[in-house]
């Protein structure tokens, strides 16, 4: 069998799995959104955390919710990595300086998990387990949070009440992600990935001499990693790391955990708007760039254009044996269409174009299907910005699922879409003006610009994979790449809450013959087509002068 | 004002509350219990699938890379490779930055050179000079283009514990020569140590490098 058509095939096995758990998956995280009932250990939370589970919160309310959660967050986690040199456990790592503490503080609460530091010579048992993992599930359930409160301010009229999000955030941990975490941390290990609290020990080599081992709660991590699409590895190589992502399998299961969640939540939008069918044209827009990305990424990297990959043959540089470029082509495009930033090879020594697309994925807004929650609310948000559109063309006032998208709502909308561009292009300018910054380049040329580009890309779209050449741990880059995490995720929280309120407040006015039918094809097409032109109009000088310089030389 | 500010800090109260229980949840009960689990049904696994030789010595993990050097010799920078056994793939330095410490599993990583950087195109130059120079025998002559890029580059994680067969396979004779063993001997050595792709199609067919050598010294030990 060729590798390409392996690569085919397996692609193809995925698409199976994805399609067989949609409909229980999503149909199971839309009762537990809707759901009255209480069980007995969340009664026990939400004692512990002193809320009621059952008051109705409007949208401020519900954003002072998310806002508060994640800035103790990010204090905790902070305080927690500044400490871990008088913690037990922490394998005698000592405390991490301020800007670096500050920069991983933010990325994980923002589900970006960018990593300026080398997991096994940095982070004990302690922050890892305790506080890094822990970011990996509540960071991904305040996500869904967010998006089931968007979804319920469409489904919902005359209330303004979107939810209450104590119980969202809690559901989103027990219900959803610690069963699916538990099961899938075993299938891990069964592959080979390593499940242990061992510390650092020496391990025998076969010419003699020895290797030193670091021990870890690794599977465990991994799985929620994929699952919440955190993308911060235990180890420095991420999911190239044989101990993280040891056979073909693996990487296969690790991929379908990427995506499973955030295409599984289209389900969930359709149920609980009253029309699965709204829901399957949101799930074909995704699905179609999903494909289309990941068919030109295997492409270009069988096609290996580039003069290193030239003389050797191939584009293996980065990639690991057992995966191929197969293998790593689908982990590539999965992991920067969704805000996961793992990675099961390296990004920067792909070709041009194979690098264009992975900075491309991530500029669309991961929405395709993008993060845990993120990738909902990002493409119900292209979705608003896409009916208005076909109602400026037409000249009516634009409706999505019943509600009026009306002078506010598009205001809201569109300062969505302007915070991560406006980030990721200010910061980049100001990064290759200032005279220090391009020394942390290990490439020159268009690929030295590209390791810029791709870093703020990355945080503001809160992704954390990189064109990991840069040497990202200076004080500038921590602090910029921390705040333009910060900004790039909740920034866009406070628009699409206030958003979501304003929907729920509406009338919902009746279909008629003029309104357009966002649950066809055409609307799919209409969708696909405004996401590019959006994306591309904004961000096509940029990647000019970056990947596709580089790709078009090759 | 006073209200709001105490109502703030309500919510700040209940975020780490909130926060405070779900670390026990997910970031104590769920790695122990899931520890528990697979300490009990995957113990070896679990700990690093590591493998013996036949003296039941540790020589390793079956999923960690080694290097397979000579000893350092005096004013060399770094060792050459003992051709006797299969080599691994290169394992390429990184500079000052992020650091590849070439098969030493205490970091990993990639050297992050795109397509049109220098240092890579003269690493997998000179690379592939000394795959076709160190396999070629007095009665077998490699071709640049018989060697596979695996060969030549450096994997994601600086640890790749596996090479292709076409590498593998490219280096029997020098294997067989070196160790004084019949080149079929050899050739059937790496046939049983080829794994396909799982179930034919997921992942790629390759040769374990660690456990490939183990049988080799083993064949050789009790020929010899």
């Amino acid at each position: 069998m060729s590798p390409v058509l392996a690569g085919i095939l397996q692609l193809l096995a995925l698409v199976v799995a994805l399609g067989l758990s949609y409909r229980p998956l999503g149909d199971h995280m839309a009762k537990v959104y809707s759901s009255e009932k209480h069980y007995r250990p969340e009664k026990w939370i939400y004692k512990a955390i002193g809320a009621n589970p059952n008051v109705e919160m409007r949208w401020p309310a519900y954003l002072r919710g998310v806002l508060a959660f994640s800035a103790v967050s990010v204090l905790f986690l902070y305080l927690l990595q500044r400490v871990q040199g008088s913690l037990p456990g922490s394998l005698g790592f000592v405390s991490i300086d301020p800007d670096q503490a500050f920069n991983t503080a933010a990325s994980f609460v923002a589900n970006t998990n960018w990593q300026s530091y080398y997991g096994e010579q940095a982070m004990g048992h302690v922050v890892q387990t305790g506080g890094l993992a822990v970011q990996n599930f509540v960071s991904a359930a305040v996500g869904i949070a967010v998006a089931v409160a968007l979804v319920r301010g469409f489904a919902r009229s005359r209330t303004g009440e979107l939810g209450n999000f104590w119980a969202d955030l809690v559901r989103g941990v027990v219900r959803i992600l610690l069963p699916i975490s538990v099961i899938g941390a075993l299938v891990l290990v069964a592959c080979g990935a390593i499940q242990n609290f061992a510390g650092i020990h020496e391990v025998g080599q076969f010419t003699g001499g020895s290797q030193q081992w670091n021990g870890g709660a690794v599977a465990s991590q991994e799985v929620i990693k994929e699952l919440g699409t955190n993308g911060g590895g235990y180890f420095n190589a991420n999911s190239a790391h044989p101990f993280e992502n040891p056979n073909g399998l693996s990487n296969l299961f690790e991929i379908y955990l990427i995506l499973v969640i955030p295409f599984a939540l289209t389900r969930t939008f359709g149920r609980m708007v009253g029309s699965i069918r709204q829901g399957y044209a949101i799930l074909a827009t995704m699905a179609t760039i999903w494909l289309g990305f990941t068919a030109l990424m295997m492409w270009t990297e069988f096609a290996h254009h580039g003069p290193a990959f030239d003389i050797a043959g191939g584009a293996m540089e980065g990639k690991e044996t057992r995966f191929g470029i197969g293998g790593s082509s689908i982990f590539a495009v999965a992991t920067t269409l969704t805000s996961t930033g793992a990675v099961n090879s390296f990004h920067s020594s792909y070709t041009g174009f194979g690098g264009g697309i992975t900075m491309l994925g991530m500029q669309l807004g991961e929405i395709a299907p993008g993060g845990v929650g993120s990738g909902l609310y990002g493409m119900l948000i292209m979705a608003v910005i896409a009916v208005f559109i076909a109602g400026l063309m037409v000249g009516r006032t634009p409706e999505y699922l019943g509600k009026k998208i009306g002078t506010r709502e598009i205001k809201f909308a569109a300062l969505y879409i302007l915070v991560t561009p406006a980030l990721v292009l200010c910061f980049t300018a100001l990064a290759m003006a200032l005279p220090t910054p391009a020394n942390s380049m290990t490439n020159s040329g268009a690929h030295g610009f590209s390791e810029i580009l791709y870093a703020y890309t990355s945080g503001a779209n809160n992704n954390g994979s990189a064109f990991a050449g840069l040497n990202a741990d200076t004080q500038w880059f921590n602090s910029t790449i921390g705040i333009a995490m910060l900004l790039g995720r909740f920034l866009p929280m406070v628009f699409v809450l206030a958003l979501a309120g304003s929907l729920a407040e509406q009338t919902p006015v009746p279909e008629t013959a003029g309104t357009l039918r966002t649950e066809k094809p055409l609307f799919t097409g209409l969708l696909v087509g405004t996401i590019m032109i959006i994306t591309g109009l904004t961000y096509f000088p940029a990647l000019a002068l970056g990947p596709l310089a580089e790709g078009l030389a090759a | 004002m006073n209200n709001s500010a105490g109502n703030t800090g309500r919510v700040l109260w209940a975020g780490l509350r909130a926060l405070l229980v779900l670390t026990v949840i997910t970031g104590v009960l769920y790695p122990l219990a899931v520890t528990g689990i697979a300490q009990l049904a995957f113990p070896s696994k679990a700990n690093g699938s590591e493998i013996k030789d036949a003296n039941g010595k540790v020589v390793g993990s079956e999923l960690i890379g080694q290097t397979y050097n000579l000893p350092l010799k005096d004013g060399e920078e770094t060792a050459a490779p003992d051709l006797r056994w299969f080599q691994p793939r290169p394992s390429n330095g990184l500079g000052g930055n992020s650091v590849n410490t070439r098969y030493k599993l205490i970091l990993s990583g990639a050297t992050n050179r795109s397509g049109d950087n220098e240092d890579l195109i003269k690493w997998v130059t000179d690379a592939k000079a000394a795959v076709v120079k160190d396999n070629s025998t007095a009665d077998y002559k490699v071709k640049p283009s018989d060697v596979p890029a695996d060969a030549v580059t450096s994997s994601g994680s600086g640890l790749d514990p596996h090479i292709s067969p076409e590498y593998a396979k490219l280096q029997v004779h020098r294997v067989a020569e070196k160790n004084h063993l019949g080149v079929a001997q050899v050739e059937k050595l790496v046939a049983d140590h080829t794994d396909d792709r799982i179930l034919g199609f997921i992942g790629e067919p390759r040769v374990n490098v660690l456990q490939l050598n183990t049988a080799l010294k083993n064949l050789t030990a009790a020929k010899g």
